[in-house]
């Protein structure tokens, strides 16, 4: 690392068009994962991590954070990471409140008797 | 030179004063501190729709076409002006002012039709009857479960709330480098590096928003068509 490095813009315009056209390819993973079965928490993590990959390309490459100095990215990065996953705090109340809800797990028992009666 | 090593040349002198210790300037700081403040505006908003979707029945309404090809279309938009904008800021640190002016109008163009890509998607929303705290009666047939709890309302509330604020910003970007376009002779070479540095983060925004609102919400076997038909 030169002192160069904060004049000029690091990364040529073919670095930029490849971080372009493996965003492009997650993207189409991604819709193509939409229409693919399988179970919501499944999906959900995949399509999550997809993103945060993308937004790892982004910030490292277009927003050049990956060519700033070390202080930069540590002031920036960990103290957002760390506040995004505190909000997760909030999650056991949400499965809480979906448990509360009264669910018919059997046909009321008043039904039962009246079919046995038949 | 490895990490540690640099890190103990940098200690001493940068952090006493009289130079810039992060290598860039006041106005590119403050960009980044902005930036990672509306992360969190944008982060709370996604949390509370992930709280309300987990707690609730949810409608999972997007048809392939229209919806999932227009987001799909506004998604590469975005990527695109992207790409146009790292581009402008290249060109810009060559001081080829001309060039960085082109890719910067490509951009505000990419970033235009982007907004009235969405628009119509959500004039299809609004004229099959979603509002922000009702669904269309369709809807709510397609989606009530076998134990008949009807899917939240407030789908349409975080819909239009967490989509919308993403428009706001991508109106206020294409606002932001039209003035950057329109100055950029008279602008430093940093200061068109931090608006695209505003850029990217709304892209980087839409990154989160299309496969948590979007995909997540995909009508796999056409249940709406179903029962509209």
């Amino acid at each position: 690392m030169s002192a160069h490095v904060e004049e000029h813009f690091a990364g040529s315009n073919k670095l930029f068009s490849t971080i372009w056209i493996w965003l492009l390819l997650i993207t189409g993973i991604e819709i193509f994962l939409g229409y693919k079965p399988m179970a919501l928490h499944f999906m959900l993590t995949i399509l999550l991590g997809l993103s945060i990959i993308k937004a790892a390309l982004i910030v490292a490459y277009f927003m050049h954070l990956k060519f700033e100095r070390l202080s930069l990215i540590l002031t920036v990065v960990p103290m957002l990471v760390i506040c995004i996953c505190l909000l997760f705090v909030f999650f056991p109340d949400s499965f809480r409140s979906a448990g509360l809800r009264y669910k018919f797990r059997e046909p009321p028992p008043v039904v039962k008797s009246e079919t046995e009666n038949e | 030179m490895s990490t540690e090593a640099r890190a103990e040349t940098f200690a001493a002198a940068d952090w006493e004063g009289g130079v810039l210790p992060y290598h860039v300037g006041h106005r590119k700081l403050g960009m980044w501190l902005f930036i990672v403040s509306d992360s969190l505006t944008f982060s709370a908003l996604l949390m509370a729709y992930g709280y309300l979707r987990a707690s609730n029945v949810w409608p999972t309404p997007f048809p392939f076409s229209p919806s999932i090809i227009f987001s799909s279309v506004m998604t590469f938009c975005l990527l695109s002006s992207s790409l146009t904008m790292v581009f402008g800021v290249s060109a810009s640190s060559r001081g080829d002012k001309a060039g960085a002016r082109k890719w910067i109008v490509a951009t505000i163009l990419l970033g235009l039709t982007f907004v009235v890509l969405h628009l119509f998607e959500w004039r299809h929303l609004i004229h099959e009857g979603l509002q922000p705290f009702f669904l269309p009666k369709h809807w709510v047939e397609a989606f009530t479960t076998t134990d008949g709890v009807p899917p939240s309302p407030l789908f349409g509330a975080t819909f239009f709330a967490i989509t919308g604020l993403h428009m706001f910003h991508v109106l206020t970007g294409a606002l932001y480098l039209s003035v950057v376009a329109a100055r950029v002779k008279k602008l430093k070479h940093e200061d068109v590096e931090i608006s695209g540095l505003y850029w990217h983060f709304v892209d980087l925004v839409w990154m989160f928003v299309f496969p948590l609102i979007y995909i997540m919400s995909v009508d796999v076997h056409g249940v709406t068509k179903a029962v509209a038909g």
